[in-house]
């Protein structure tokens, strides 16, 4: 007789679709408080099945525009669809100004979407640390739309990969140094490239020029990246947008790739869950301070002295 | 790094109700409370009461700071105000910064606004008094 599993109370709430409950857990996720922890634990078997949808790409393409579009578009089609937009937080303050949502704009009693902005709070990549376990509880909050916005520092969003189902890389035309931006690795995260502002001049030709790159091979041999043109302003390529993330979205499901891109993203997740308590850990270590004399007077250099010293503390556990 | 000891940032949406065409004042606010280490959430200019106080639920933010020159203030900030109880967001301190007659400001305390900053106020006194509100007076 196994007591039948109860959720935690959040955990229901949340489920239950109180929204209120949901932005409290989202700022639990990122304080890293036990009570979110608990309920993150309770609705883990019932996440990833949600369609993570990234748009990374430089400051100021139109992301948040773009998001706004197709807000209306996937509203239009009866889907729930919740947005995360990340801003970097200062690094000398360790605050932030979040202004995404100025770009946002829907009718405000709509039960079908659920905006939420976060601040890096130092975190590398383009994304905030907490940013998959937010997407978690969205998704278990019942959206099954994810759309989430990276900083827009361009080179460096790349960690978009660790979290989006379909990475969608945003362009426009006359970028200054295009193919420089491409080398700093946007290319190698693009399952959808999109040329926004396309009712600017140039559009044409960026678009392809960028279709020549995508033929040159992406990251899946067996995708070949579409490129899109749009524009927020027209509008137009809104529903085409949203149908090549849909057919990357189905390709993933037809090829067995969604599994293996999991495996990948989970695999990502775990090591670094792992690494940030060695590193605590480490940086614990009462024997770390008499470490570095040797290294300071210049008998023995860094290397040596953390390759002795992770070979004693391998020594120490066996 | 020990950032696990750390008290996390103080969250407050910073929002501009009514009609009136510039957000110069709110934006110097908004960096001020950045450099003061808060995550603002900037909702933009034309607001209305109901987005506003959308935006205060979703982001769960401590503190909602509103800006109105209008003139409009007698009638927007009360409606922000009641929904704001109605959503079960009643408990979040509100402020109000803008050209407010004595009499208007005396009113709008009563119904609930926490605090209220003219023109003259410094951003010294409004970060202050934010971190108060929030409950981190240091
Ligand atoms: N001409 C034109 N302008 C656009 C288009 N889409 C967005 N913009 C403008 O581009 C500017 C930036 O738009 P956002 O949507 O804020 O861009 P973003 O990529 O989210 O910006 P960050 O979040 O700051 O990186 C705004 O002034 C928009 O009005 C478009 O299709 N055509
Ligand atoms: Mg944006």
């Amino acid at each position: 007789m196994s007591p039948a599993r109860r959720l935690p109370p959040a955990a229901q709430a949340l489920i239950d679709g109180d929204r209120r409950a949901l932005a409290r857990l989202i700022t639990g996720a990122e304080n890293d408080d036990p009570g979110a922890r608990e309920v993150l634990r309770a609705i883990y078997p019932r996440t990833g099945h949600a369609w993570l949808v990234g748009l990374a790409g430089p400051l100021g393409v139109g992301k948040s525009s773009l998001i706004n579009a197709l807000l209306a578009h996937l509203r239009s089609l009866g889907k729930k669809v919740a947005v995360v937009a990340v801003d970097p937080s200062s690094p000398f303050s360790g605050g932030s100004v979040l202004g995404d949502r100025i770009r946002l704009d829907r009718p405000p009693d709509d039960p079908g979407i659920f905006i939420r902005s976060m601040a890096t709070r130092g975190h590398a990549g383009g994304l905030a640390r907490a940013t998959r376990e937010v997407a978690r509880l969205l998704e278990a909050a019942g959206f099954g739309i994810v759309l989430v916005e990276t900083v827009g520092s361009g080179q460096v969003d790349v960690e978009i990969r660790q979290v989006a189902t379909t990475s969608v890389v945003v362009l426009v035309p006359h970028l200054g140094d295009e193919v420089q931006t491409l080398k700093a690795g946007l290319f190698e995260i693009a399952d959808v490239f999109c040329v926004n502002k396309s009712d600017l001049p140039g559009a044409d030709r960026a678009r392809r020029d960028l279709t020549e790159l995508a033929s040159l091979g992406s990251v899946d041999p067996g995708w070949r990246v579409p490129v899109v043109a749009t524009s927020t302003t027209i509008p137009s390529g809104i529903p085409e947008l949203w149908q090549a993330i849909e057919a990357h979205e189905h390709y993933l499901d037809s090829s067995g790739k969604r599994l293996e891109g999991e495996r990948r993203r989970l695999t990502q997740e775990i090591l670094a869950l792992a690494e940030s308590r060695f590193v605590a850990d480490l940086s614990r270590d009462p024997s770390l301070p008499r470490r570095v004399e040797p290294v300071l007077a210049r008998r023995i250099d860094p290397e040596t002295a953390a390759r002795r010293w992770w070979q004693e503390r391998r020594k120490g556990r066996a | 790094m020990p950032a696990a000891k750390k008290q996390p940032p103080i969250r407050v949406l910073i929002a501009k109700p009514g009609l009136d065409g510039h957000d110069r004042g709110a934006k110097v606010v908004a960096r001020a409370l950045r450099d003061a280490g808060m995550e603002v959430i900037y909702a933009g200019l034309r607001q209305t009461p109901e987005a506003i106080v959308q935006a205060a639920m979703e982001e769960d933010v401590d503190i909602v700071g509103l800006s109105i020159l209008s003139g409009a203030h007698m009638a927007l900030i009360p409606k922000i105000l009641e929904l704001m109880r109605k959503e079960r967001s009643g408990r979040i301190p509100v402020f109000v910064g803008g050209i407010i007659p004595d009499e208007d400001a005396r009113q709008l305390r009563k119904l609930g606004v926490k605090a209220i900053f003219g023109p003259g106020a410094s951003l010294q006194e409004i970060v202050k008094s934010a971190k108060h509100l929030a409950g981190r007076a240091s």
